[in-house]
């Protein structure tokens, strides 16, 4: 390593590749492990199709691992090995929920090809894009893009509806789940426009005073089209498409971002008071609505649980989580598959049977890791419009997280969305690597070595952005 | 910016301990009860695999657990004998639901109650198959089997109940039109669904148990209390009240005599003889003398109005009506009105008299054994309330038992040759359609062995006539022993 001794880098540029590799190769053996654990309870043998996963999985995951120490040699030494351990406890929970089904491998050769182009598009990104920032130049470009990858399930020739939610589009016999890519777009976006109007949105106000006392700094009314548009469009994406999970996900990274950029916390209260207002209209005129919040509040009465699209599903998934227990059946000794979407926006519950509390306790532990790390990059980052994205992704996938693991578990409202990393789907998990790949670039800038001074004379001659 | 990027690692770090807190409740404190949810189809599929407690009755499995063959859907099939007689008690398991012991008593049978711990522990390190205990019932199939051939005979609708007035302990009861629970714990859902939907359509409504869920007026079977609460009040059977052929009543309305005729010739009647030829309107008369804070007392001392009891099985609450004017008092001494009763609540009436005034808590549930005949369960009589002091039971003894043996005794039918017993007949208007007949009684009057309640749904005849004889094979069955 040639790593200097001195520069004034926020964190010790110390390269950890092998760190890496070892973290790998507990990750790889760790979802292998489960893959034979679920053949054995299954067919009692091992899965024939192991050795041909094995080294397709494995090796993809080593191959990244190998391109990090030439393009991205600083890369946070965590990151790669959280994505792989999500991704290959993903694959075997879907080949063991698709087995016994027609095809007996149909499920996961599909998912194992998404996989290996997720990290082929992750590998991408790290060669091409070598400085975040110049996603910052076409703001409104890829706001556009947003929008249409949004609006694209509601118009009526691509857009296909199932089972009451608008989220997909179908081109060519292949569907594709939009929002899955919108909400990097609106990542990338927020960034860039935050970083552009901050001042404006953190400086100018008006003071909110009851009596002689300030209670908040109210940002001036002709700084709120923002939030207005942000606040419309979360809306129109809740009753246009159905789909609570991603118009909250959507309007929360908006939340978490303004606040971000701004240390203001009346934006934040604003907004969730303007989307309460929304999501209670909306409540009050669209059955639909009404529908999942009675599923959420009284799951357990034999009207809602028999009603059609009732809490049936819901109520499955907590009984599985129930069968668990502690620490679960064991894989392939649950049921997990007899619960519908059990292999996508359930697969945390079927974790949950099948490896109990502790394992999906792991398991959600791995995601949290993954998004400090995150968060982690965007402390350590100088540009404010990387700062910006590192803080938007890792603040996606947390609260992705939290929509569907706490829609399953009945902490707030079931909406159908998949879980990053785990759930079976191309869209999901191709946008699960572009965000690792974003992270993993951002981290080594971050923890590249400053520029050195050619001449050795001290700190003063270090610019740094 | 790194400020609020920290606060915002705290956010994210409150949102996943939310999850995990969440996840904990789910999976490992409220896990049990989820587990155990009826609707848990996972729970069915685990019981239909093990092998379920049986539910005993005398020394015969009324509802067992039959390993099935390897074709079977699941390892064991729940069969019910004589379930036509017993299914309103065993109930039934189907893949859907459990009803009666099969639900009140499904933590014994399927093994999984705390007692049963150590039993199942020793199982798996032994190497055997974990099962669940067996729940013996008080019943006395000799009664219960004459309760359903003597209801049967009668040919319509209706309840009889026998208990044991020394514990309280169920020995009969029956129920018609009843049910096989065979079909109902079938291995196929359709033809479970099919067959429950057939039978909760019914008109007849099979699946309601009369004899304790359903409440009827109890007519003059109630003039039974009327009569204890006026011996409580200081009357004696010599006491009299007036006995007209029709009763004007003080807030208007008139309640005529079954008979048509006075019950004393015109003059006031006693109570002995108004108990003996079932008077109504010096029945009236004395609920009127005794006021309705009497009335209900006493009514409440039989255990009317104490709630919902649970033997295990649910039983409905009798009720005894309030805010009454004098005239709807008249009538509730004779057991009209709002006056509601279960079979089993008369039963209870019927027993407190028989056991020197002490009403007993009915139960059905003698003991539970785990499969290696441990005792884990055992019944343990207790009084529920004393509803007269033991000279007025005597007197009212001595009133029932000329029901049956008096020269006018309305109850003759119910009476058996060679031993005493005591009875009341009712029969009860029902405001659209015919009478509902009953007949409450026990025997050996001078040391009761069985108390029995038997109601004729819209029987249209007399309780003398319709469910004396029902009451008296009941009772037979039992003193035959």
């Amino acid at each position: 390593m040639n790593a200097p001794s001195t520069g004034p880098a926020t964190l010790p540029p110390i390269k950890r590749r092998n760190a890496e590799l070892v973290m790998l190769l507990l990750a790889l053996g760790i979802s292998l492990g489960a893959f034979a654990a679920a053949g054995l309870a299954l067919n009692e043998r091992i899965p024939g199709g192991m050795f041909g996963y094995g080294f397709t999985f494995g090796g993809l995951a080593i191959g990244v691992h190998a391109a990090l120490r030439f393009i991205a040699p600083y890369a946070d030494p965590l990151i790669l090995p959280c994505g792989i351990f999500l991704n290959g406890l993903g694959l075997s929970m879907v080949w063991r929920l698709n087995q016994g089904e027609e095809g007996e491998h149909a499920g996961v050769g599909m998912q194992l090809t998404w996989a290996a182009i997720g990290m082929v598009l992750c590998l991408l990104i790290l060669f091409f894009l070598k400085e975040p920032r110049v996603l910052q130049r076409y703001p409104y470009i890829t706001l556009l893009l947003a929008i249409v990858l949004l609006a694209s399930p509601m118009t009526p020739v691509l857009g296909q509806e199932v089972l009451g939610a608008r989220r997909w589009i179908g081109i060519g016999g292949f569907t594709l789940q939009p929002s899955e890519f919108a909400k990097i777009a609106l990542v990338v976006f927020l960034s860039g426009y935050l970083v552009m109007k901050r001042d404006v949105l953190s400086l100018a106000s008006k003071e909110f005073k009851v009596g002689p006392f300030k209670v908040l700094d109210l940002p001036r009314m002709r700084d709120m089209g923002p939030m207005v548009v942000a606040w419309c469009i979360a809306i129109l994406i809740l009753v246009g498409t159905k789909d609570l999970g991603t118009s909250l996900l959507m309007f929360g990274t908006f939340l978490a971002m303004i606040y971000a950029a701004t240390q203001r916390s009346s934006w934040v209260i604003i907004g969730i008071v303007m989307f309460l207002a929304g999501a209670t209209a909306a409540w009050a005129i669209f059955w639909h609505v009404q529908q999942r919040v009675t599923i959420w509040l009284d799951p357990f009465n034999p009207e809602v649980i028999d009603a059609v699209g009732g809490s049936f599903q819901l109520v499955q998934g907590l009984f599985g989580l129930a069968e668990g227990g502690v620490l679960g059946t064991g894989l392939g000794q649950g049921q997990p598959d007899t619960i519908f979407a059990a292999d996508s926006d359930l697969i945390l519950v079927s974790f949950g049977e099948e490896l109990g509390l502790t394992g999906l306790m792991a398991i959600v532990v791995v995601i949290f890791l993954l998004c400090e790390r995150g968060l982690r990059v965007a402390l350590a980052s100088r540009e404010l419009f990387v700062k910006m994205m590192a803080t938007g992704i890792a603040f996606v996938i947390a609260f992705q997280v939290f929509i569907t693991m706490g829609g399953v578990t009945r902490l707030i409202p079931l909406t159908g969305m998949t879980t990053p990393f785990l759930s079976a789907g191309g869209s999901s998990l191709m946008a699960s690597w572009i965000m690792l790949g974003l992270l993993l670039r951002m981290s080594d800038n971050a923890r590249r070595p400053a520029p050195q001074a050619i001449q050795d004379e001290g700190m003063t001659q270090v610019i740094s952005r | 910016m790194n400020k609020p990027i920290r606060r915002l690692a705290v956010f994210c770090m409150v949102l996943f301990g939310a999850l995990l807190i969440n996840a904990n409740y789910l999976q490992a404190i409220n896990a049990e009860n989820l587990r155990e949810h009826p609707r848990n189809a996972r729970q069915t599929a685990r019981q239909f695999d093990a092998a379920r407690g049986s539910i005993i009755v005398g020394n015969e499995q009324i509802a067992y657990s039959e390993p099935t063959g390897d074709d079977s859907a699941y390892d064991y099939q729940r069969r019910y004998k004589s379930s036509e007689e017993y299914a309103h008690l065993t109930g039934f398991y189907s893949l859907y639901n459990a009803t009666g012991i099969e639900s009140a008593e499904n933590s014994m049978l399927n093994g999984s109650d705390n007692r049963l711990a150590v039993s199942n522990f020793m199982d798996t390190i032994t190497g055997e198959e974990v099962q669940g205990a067996s729940v013996e019932l008080t019943i006395n199939p000799d009664a219960q089997e004459a309760a359903f051939a003597g209801l049967r005979s009668v040919g319509k609708n209706g309840a009889a109940v026998a208990l044991d007035p020394s514990t309280g302990a169920v020995l009969a009861s029956a129920s018609l039109p009843t049910y096989d629970a065979n079909p109902l714990s079938h291995h196929d859902p359709s033809e479970v669904v099919a067959e429950y939907e057939r039978l909760d359509e019914d008109e007849d409504k099979p699946l309601l148990d009369r004899a304790l869920n359903q409440r009827y007026p109890p007519g003059s079977t109630f003039k039974i209390v009327t009569a204890a609460a006026a011996l409580e009040d200081g009357a004696t059977p010599d006491s009299t009240q007036p006995a007209p052929a029709t009763y004007n009543m003080p807030a208007g309305g008139t309640m005529p005599n079954a008979s048509g005729g006075a019950c004393n010739g015109g003059d006031p009647d006693t109570l002995q003889h108004s108990i003996e030829i079932s008077c109504n309107t010096s029945m009236g008369h004395w609920a009127v003398e005794l006021g309705e804070d009497k009335m209900a007392q006493q009514a409440e001392a039989f255990g009317l109005d104490g709630g919902e009891m649970q033997i295990p099985l649910t039983v409905s609450e009798s009720s005894y009506p309030r805010g009454l004017d004098d005239s709807q008092l008249a009538q509730t001494g004779i057991g009209q009105f709002d006056v509601a009763a279960t079979p089993l609540q008369m039963a209870m009436v019927a027993g407190g008299v028989a056991n020197g005034g002490d009403v007993m808590k009915p139960y059905l549930i003698d003991t539970v054994q785990s499969s290696d005949l441990t005792e884990l369960e055992t019944a343990n009589p207790e009084v529920l309330s004393q509803a007269v002091s033991s000279s007025t039971a005597s007197d009212l003894t001595d009133m029932m038992v000329e029901v049956t043996q008096g020269d006018e005794g309305s109850g003759k039918n119910g009476a058996i040759s060679g031993i005493e017993v005591a009875g009341k007949t009712g029969t009860a208007e029902t405001g659209e359609g015919p009478t509902h007949n009953w007949f409450i009684s026990f025997a050996p009057a001078d040391d009761p062995q069985v108390a029995v309640a038997v109601v004729i749904e819209n029987g249209g005849g007399s309780g003398g006539e319709l469910a004396a004889p029902v009451a008296k094979s009941i009772m037979e069955a039992v003193i035959d022993e």
